[in-house]
């Protein structure tokens, strides 16, 4: 047998394995560049009803010196809705401050959300018109980001965070941030 | 009830694909004729069976029948007649189903109209396709079953996609099927050559006119498809380069390039492992569509919906069939040798050059298509390949050619002349130059690829013309001669349209009120009004237009922006004036002001774009009449092939 | 009386048509500057819309995707040329977002490709073409008596 007749099954047997991975991966997540560097800065109102804490505005710089989770929401978004149990848990916990970014929305339908299905949130800074979610790269909602104490982005989850995610990938990163 | 029966028709149709696919391979093989005589009947009641269960799935649409799953998935009750039972395959079990039963239908084909063929050789081919089909069966019922029942059955259906809507569901999915799963029947005939090991000119002959007529259906389908795109998407483009669509070009890039070379092998007994190496790339192209559409390894806008269970199981079947495939050609083609004398410069080394120029293209196609997937896999990160790359790489593949084809069929076999070939078509070649030269000028300003790319258009036209008037002179030649200019010519048609529309066409998005009115060129458009319509399961807001040209009214154009039931997302039902110098689009955005008096309007000029699927139609038409031809009705033959391919065969050794 | 209030109301009707006319104008463009708009949708076309399934930023009507172009919008005014914006984009998206893959050392294989299976087609032609059979196969004596026989059928 002439080895050069070998040529296409071999080639094929390639596309083959390289077909089987693809099988495992999601060609719709997209990891973001921010990881390792600084959190973009931006200066936001807070989500209040009123008072002196409406007029108060929120900057990542307020964070600086802790580690702190970054969860982008709305109250039109369905998925929210399923992860929202799991961060109900984690401030329950007070492992870490979560401070919501609230996407795209509105200031009423916002609170009467967060009544309605609870608020883990330290405060909710309002991004109404989206920018500061495009400087995070936020192309989905909801996402998270792991921020460390000066203020580099550690990690983001692109989706709802399971309990699953949560215990194998966020709270081992956090513990080990907050050690050093 | 019809439901379950669709169902057992199925596992039925299963059970004798099975039988078809192995006993007649057994059979030939061992010289069995009680098996080899299988086939026929196998193929056939199998035909009957798939039949059964795809008319009861149609039956299910047709009468609403929300207690199976598939059609509460895809129908609703206000949901047209006619676009119920296109329905069936506008989900991901009803097609598979539809692949199935365009599938059957052609080796039903084969088995009526193979008479004269040895039937030992019939017997191998059926049987290779039963295989295929026992594969497709066995994946419906394992992992797509679109007879899967819901119960307690739904109130309602969730209606089909609104973008599905549309007369264009009705033709393309079964044409385009109709095509890929018709080079099957190449594959078949190529894995039925190497297991008996008998590959000459006369299984050529055999082979060739299934192998264009899947091609012309391909062609049909691909270019129905891209219509169908430009004046449903609302946004006037016509190919995107999607994986999808690259999922149907590929196969017929290389049915493209197999035609031509089953043109050699027919003439000149030669190029027979090429032949069928490129057959089985044919089909596993086909095949690796499938797989790509229904996987979810890449994101499309017609992406099925996806299920990782099923991307395993058509992983599967894809490395059974084309791995299995190409380790028999691997062991087999060897022995089959390749004789034949042709000088450097001749019709076959012009024909090789093409065929390497097409694979080229389908690999280079391929290559973006996969490339995000292999980066990913590889932890490289993620990546986009889109138009900007593959327009870049596609063309000058193509620029090549383009300039064969005017020279191809002037060419001599064996040897050809070359002097004599310029002399001929020196005349042709002037024209072009001209043409490509003074042309683009008329428009409104000249462009560089606009000439480049009429040159090469007019070349082919030009050079075809002389040809085929020189020809004359002998006699009136046979319909292949005029089947193969006439594909030429359409191609030259198609190129034509692709390089006006690119380059000249004008798009205007603007804020119009009742009466205002828009130009495009000598064109005006003027908004008249804008009222509710209702439709049997949307709503809508029907824009009318009053086209003019020079200040004459033309006509009166009628556009949409539709809310469906089903779907959040409003969809746009352009309003198009059909020219075959032009198309005025029109498409109607959102309202701007609270009164819905004022609203945003996007209005294109198209130069020549139908020339695009014109020349897609002469495209077919030539292929069509290059199939009718005489040659491959004799069924007097018969005793002379055979004896003819024992002598070939014969010499051969 | 009657034919009096009917000429009215047809005088009244004409007027209004006629002031209706008078107003329909040629209709502005949607866009508040062409020029700007132009260098958009020649940048976005190379661009990817990312809560789309493969379509462009140009002709996405996802709301990210009109936020996006708003973006570039303003950053067109500022001044910033095509590659700024792209960069500005990648920078928060990553690659991902553009449509032609970047020169990088990931993707030479995929630009480089194309010529490469080019010239490796070529050349398994030219090889081909040196090594193909010069003179015809002669027959064997037993081959020309069994073609003799069968050419006296």
């Amino acid at each position: 047998m002439r080895r050069v007749f070998l040529v296409p099954l071999l080639l094929f047997f390639v596309l083959a394995a390289f077909l089987a991975i693809g099988l495992t991966r999601d060609p719709r997540e997209v990891p973001s560049p921010l990881v390792g560097r600084p959190a973009p800065g931006f200066q936001l109102p807070r989500l209040a009803a009123a008072g002196p804490e409406a007029a108060a505005r929120f900057s990542p710089s307020d964070m600086k010196g802790k580690v702190w989770l970054l969860n982008v929401w709305a109250s039109w978004c369905v998925s929210c809705r399923e992860e929202h149990p799991v961060l109900l848990e984690l401030a329950r916990r007070g492992v870490v401050p979560l401070v919501g970014l609230n996407y795209k929305d509105g200031s009423a339908d916002a609170q009467r959300w967060l009544a309605q299905h609870g608020n883990p949130y330290l405060l909710s800074a309002v991004d109404q018109d989206g920018r500061v979610g495009i400087d995070y790269g936020v192309y989905g909602v909801p996402e998270t980001y792991v921020i460390d104490q000066a203020g580099v982005i550690r990690y983001k989850q692109i989706g709802p965070i399971s309990a699953e995610v949560l215990q194998t990938k966020v709270l081992p990163l956090i513990r080990e941030l907050q050690k050093s | 009830m019809t439901p379950e029966l669709g169902h057992l028709a199925l596992i039925l149709a299963l059970l004798v694909a099975l039988v078809q696919g192995v006993l007649p391979i057994v059979g030939a093989h061992r010289g069995t004729a009680a098996w080899i005589a299988l086939a026929r009947p196998a193929a056939q009641t199998q035909f009957v069976l798939v039949a059964i269960a795809f008319a009861c799935l149609t039956a299910a649409f047709v009468a609403n029948d929300f207690s199976v799953l598939y059609v509460a998935q895809h129908s609703h009750s206000k949901l047209p007649v006619v676009y119920r039972a296109a329905a069936v395959w506008g989900g991901h079990e009803g097609s598979l189903l539809l692949w199935v039963l365009m599938l059957s239908g052609w080796t039903l084909a084969v088995t009526l109209l193979s008479r004269q063929l040895p039937q030992a050789m019939v017997a191998r081919v059926v049987g290779v396709l039963g295989l295929v089909a026992a594969g497709f069966e066995l994946l419906i019922l394992a992992t797509s079953n679109p007879f899967e029942r819901l119960l307690p059955a739904a109130a309602d259906g969730r209606d089909l996609n609104p973008l599905l809507q549309d007369p264009g569901l009705v033709f393309h999915p079964p044409m385009l099927y109709m095509g890929y799963v018709g080079f099957s029947v190449a594959f078949a005939f190529a894995i039925a050559a190497l297991l008996s090991g008998r590959l000459d000119a006369t299984w050529a002959r055999w082979s060739r006119p299934w192998t264009t007529v899947a091609w012309v259906c391909l062609t049909l389908g691909v270019a129905a498809g891209s219509m169908w795109a430009y004046y449903e998407l609302g946004w006037g483009g016509w190919w995107f380069w999607d994986p999808v669509e690259n999922a149907s070009f590929m196969p017929w890039l290389m049915g493209t390039a197999l035609i031509h070379s089953l043109a050699v092998t027919e003439k000149r007994g030669i190029f027979k492992n090429w032949t069928v190496l490129l057959a089985i790339g044919a089909f596993s192209l086909s095949l690796l569509g499938t797989f790509l559409v229904r996987s979810g390894v890449l994101t499309s806008v017609h992406a099925f919906a996806t299920d990782p269970r099923r991307g395993i199981f058509i992983l599967s079947f894809l490395i059974a069939v084309i791995g299995g495939s190409l380790a028999l050609f691997a062991w087999r083609a060897p022995k089959v040798g390749s004789g034949g004398i042709f000088a450097a410069l001749s019709r076959e080394t012009l024909l090789l050059v093409n065929n390497v120029l097409l694979v080229v293209a389908a690999g280079s196609v391929l290559l973006g298509t996969l490339y995000p997937l292999l980066i990913d896999a590889l932890g490289l990160g993620k990546l986009s390949v889109g138009p900007p790359y593959f327009n870049a790489v596609f063309v000058p593949i193509m620029v090549p050619l383009l300039v064969l084809v005017g020279l191809g069929p002037l060419a001599r076999w064996k040897q050809l002349d070359a002097r004599d070939m310029a002399r001929r078509l020196r005349i042709a070649f002037v024209l072009a130059l001209i043409a490509g030269a003074v042309l683009p000028a008329l428009a409104d300003r000249w462009s560089g690829l606009v000439a480049f790319g009429l040159l090469l258009a007019v070349w082919i036209v030009a050079s075809t013309v002389f040809q085929v008037r020189e020809r004359l002179k002998a006699g009136f030649p046979p319909l292949s001669y005029w089947g193969m200019h006439l594909a030429h010519l359409g191609l030259a048609v198609t190129v034509i349209g692709v390089v006006m529309v690119k380059n000249h066409e004008v798009e205007k998005d603007v804020r119009m009120a009742f009466g205002d009115t828009v130009q495009l060129g000598s064109y005006t458009i003027r908004l008249l009004g804008v009222k509710p319509v209702d439709g049997p399961n949307y709503m809508a807001q029907r824009g009318d237009v009053e086209l003019s040209k020079n200040g004459q009214p033309l006509t009166r154009l009628l556009h949409e922006k539709r809310l469906y039931l089903s779907s959040p997302n409003p969809m746009t039902e352009a309003a198009i004036d059909n020219g075959v110098a032009r198309d005025i689009y029109v498409s109607l955005g959102e309202a701007l002001d609270a009164t819905g008096s004022v609203w945003s309007v996007r209005v294109y000029y198209k130069p020549f774009v139908s020339w695009i699927w014109g020349g897609a139609l002469l495209m077919a038409l030539g292929g069509a009449l290059a199939a009718a031809d005489r040659r491959y009705r004799l069924k007097r033959r018969a005793a002379a092939g055979e004896a003819v391919a024992a002598v070939t065969t014969g010499a051969a050794a | 009386m009657k034919r009096f209030i009917e000429r009215c109301l047809l005088a009244l009707a004409m007027a209004l048509a006629l002031a209706m006319v008078a107003q329909a104008k040629e209709a502005l463009p949607l866009a508040e500057d062409e020029a700007v708009e132009q260098r958009l949708v020649a940048i976005a076309e190379e661009l990817r819309c990312l809560v789309c399934q493969n379509e462009s930023l140009a002709g996405s009507h996802a709301p990210l995707a009109e936020d996006l172009r708003r973006e570039i919008r303003s950053l067109i005014r500022q001044g910033k040329t095509d590659a700024e914006v792209l960069d500005y984009l990648v920078s928060r998206y990553g690659d991902f977002v553009r449509y032609r893959p970047p020169l990088k050392p990931t993707t030479w294989l995929l630009w480089g490709g194309p010529l490469i299976l080019l010239l490796l087609g070529l050349g398994v032609l030219a090889y081909t073409l040196r090594h193909r059979p010069k003179i015809e196969a002669e027959l064997s004596a037993a081959e020309r008596t069994q073609a003799a026989k069968l050419l006296e059928l």
